[in-house]
C-alpha cells in the first residue's frame, strides 16, 4: 500500500504553518524533506505520527503505522541500555530486542546506565527503538544530530534495510544519507501564508 | 501497561526520584508540630487528626509536577503518546505509580506518627483506613492537574492552585473521620462518602487528563 497525503495543513499550537501539501510516497522509497529552519519539518512529521491532528486534508495511513523520532532521544539517565530496550520493547508489543542491538551496535553498551553514553551514543539507542516499533512508516526529525560519520552510514544501512523490507521513511535532514530510492521534498513552497494564520474576525475588529 | 508502571516504579526509587519527597516532608511536619504547638498533649491530641491529613495532602501535592514534566521534557511523552498504549491508560498508570510512591507510604508511615501527635489510639484505625480510601483520589486528581499544566516551565504553583480546590472534599471527610474516630464514635457514614469520591475520581479523571494531555502536545 502507498502512502500518501492529501492537500495536508498542519499547525503548530494554534499557528497554521504548512497548507496544501501532498505527497506520494511508495513501500521501499524514502522521501526526504529539505527546507530552512522554521519551515514547518518537525509540524509536519509530529502531524503525520498523530501527535497534533491535521487541520484540513487527509493521509492514506492511520498514526498507528507511524514509528516517530524526535529531536529529543527521550532517555531516561537512570536506567541502562538494556532496560531501555526491553522497556521500549514491551511498549510496542516486540517479542525481542536483538535487531535493535545489532542494527546499532549497541551490544557493548547493554549494561551501562543511559547518563554515562556519550551524546552521538545517546543518539543511537534512541533510533534502535524504530527497529522495535514494527511499524511501516518511518518518520525521523533529524536523525543523525551528534553522530559521527560510522554511526551515519550505520544509520543509513539501517534505513536501507527498513525499505528494502518493504517498510518507507520520511526523513527530516539536512546532510545527504546517500540513501538510494530517496525523492526529494522541499516544503518551503508549502508553508501557510501571513493571511491564513491571522484571525478573520479580529482582523475585521481590527480595521 | 505494566512495563510502563515498573519503569515509573524503578525511576522513582533511583537516584534523583521522588520517592522520599513526599514522605520526608511528612515526617519533618510531624516531627516539627509537637514543638511548634507546645507541650499540651490534649491541644495536640485534639488537632491530631487534622495536622495528619493536612500532611498527607501536601506530601501528596509536592511531587505532582514530576508526573509528566520529566517524561515532557526529555521528549518520551512524545513517545508514549505515539505509541500503542491508550493515553487513558498511560495516565492511569502514572496515577498510579504517583499513588505507590506517595500515597501508601503516607498512609504506612500515618500510624507511628499519629504515635507522635498524640493521636487518640481508637482513632488510628480510622485514620489509616481514610488515608487508604482518600491518597488514591489525590493520585488520580492531582494526575489532572499535571495533565493540564504539562507543557508550562515552573507549573508546580499552577498545579497546586488547580489542585487544592479538587482536594477539598477528601481532606474534610477524611479528617471528620479521623476526628470521630477520636471521639469514639463510628466514622463510617465520612470514609463511605470519601471511598465515593476516590471511586469517581479513579473512574472518570483518567479520561479527563488523557484529553487535557492530548491538547498539551500540540
Amino acid at each position: 500500500m502507498d502512502y500518501t497525503a492529501d492537500h495536508l495543513a498542519c499547525a503548530r499550537g494554534d499557528r497554521m504553518v504548512i497548507a496544501e501539501l501532498s505527497f506520494h510516497l511508495a513501500p521501499g522509497r524514502a522521501l526526504i524533506l529539505r527546507g530552512p529552519n522554521g519551515s514547518g519539518k518537525t509540524t509536519l512529521l509530529r502531524c503525520l505520527a498523530g501527535l497534533t491532528p491535521p487541520m484540513a486534508g487527509r493521509t492514506s495511513f492511520a498514526p498507528e503505522e507511524v514509528a516517530y523520532a524526535a529531536h529529543a532521544d527521550g532517555l531516561k539517565a537512570q536506567m541502562s541500555v538494556e532496560e531501555t530496550l526491553h522497556f521500549w520493547a514491551q511498549v510496542f508489543g516486540a517479542s525481542q530486542i536483538a535487531p535493535a542491538i545489532t542494527g546499532f551496535d549497541l551490544g557493548p553498551l547493554m549494561s551501562r546506565r543511559v547518563h554515562t553514553l556519550s551524546a552521538g551514543q545517546k543518539r543511537r539507542l534512541s533510533l534502535s527503538r524504530l527497529v522495535l516499533t514494527g511499524r511501516r512508516l518511518w518518520a525521523l526529525d533529524e536523525p543523525t544530530v551528534s553522530l559521527d560519520s560510522r554511526a551515519v552510514a550505520q544509520f543509513a544501512a539501517a534505513v536501507t534495510a527498513h525499505l528494502a523490507g518493504g517498510g518507507a521513511a520520511i526523513i527530516a535532514t539536512h546532510i545527504d544519507l546517500g540513501l538510494t530510492g530517496a525523492d526529494q521534498l522541499d516544503i518551503a513552497p508549502f508553508r501557510a501564508s501571513a493571511q491564513t494564520d491571522t484571525d478573520p474576525f479580529l482582523d475585521e475588529a481590527l480595521q | 501497561m505494566i512495563a510502563l508502571l515498573r519503569r515509573d516504579l524503578i525511576l522513582a526509587i533511583r537516584a534523583g526520584g521522588g520517592f522520599g519527597l513526599g514522605l520526608a516532608f511528612f515526617l519533618i511536619l510531624c516531627v516539627l508540630v509537637p514543638f511548634g504547638v507546645g507541650p499540651a498533649p490534649a491541644t495536640l491530641a485534639k488537632i491530631a487528626p487534622g495536622i495528619l491529613w493536612v500532611g498527607a495532602l501536601l506530601a501528596c501535592l509536592l511531587s505532582l509536577d514530576r508526573i509528566f514534566q520529566l517524561d515532557a521534557e526529555d521528549g518520551t511523552l512524545d513517545l508514549l503518546a505515539t505509541s500503542p498504549l491508550p493515553l487513558e491508560g498511560i495516565t492511569s498508570v502514572k496515577a498510579l505509580a504517583h499513588w505507590l510512591t506517595t500515597g501508601l507510604p503516607l498512609t504506612l508511615a500515618a500510624a507511628p506518627l499519629g504515635l507522635l501527635l498524640n493521636l487518640p489510639p481508637q482513632a488510628t484505625p480510622w485514620l489509616v483506613a481514610g488515608l487508604a480510601l482518600g491518597t488514591p483520589a489525590l493520585s488520580v486528581i492531582g494526575t489532572f492537574g499535571a495533565a493540564l499544566t504539562v507543557g508550562l516551565k515552573r507549573g508546580g504553583l499552577l498545579i497546586s492552585l488547580l489542585v487544592l480546590p479538587l482536594y477539598m472534599p477528601t481532606l474534610l471527610f477524611g479528617a471528620e473521620a479521623a476526628r470521630r474516630g477520636a471521639e469514639g464514635l463510628n466514622a463510617t457514614t465520612p470514609l463511605l462518602l470519601m471511598a465515593g469520591i476516590t471511586a469517581g475520581t479513579i473512574a472518570l479523571m483518567p479520561f479527563a487528563s488523557a484529553a487535557a494531555l492530548r491538547m498539551n502536545l500540540r
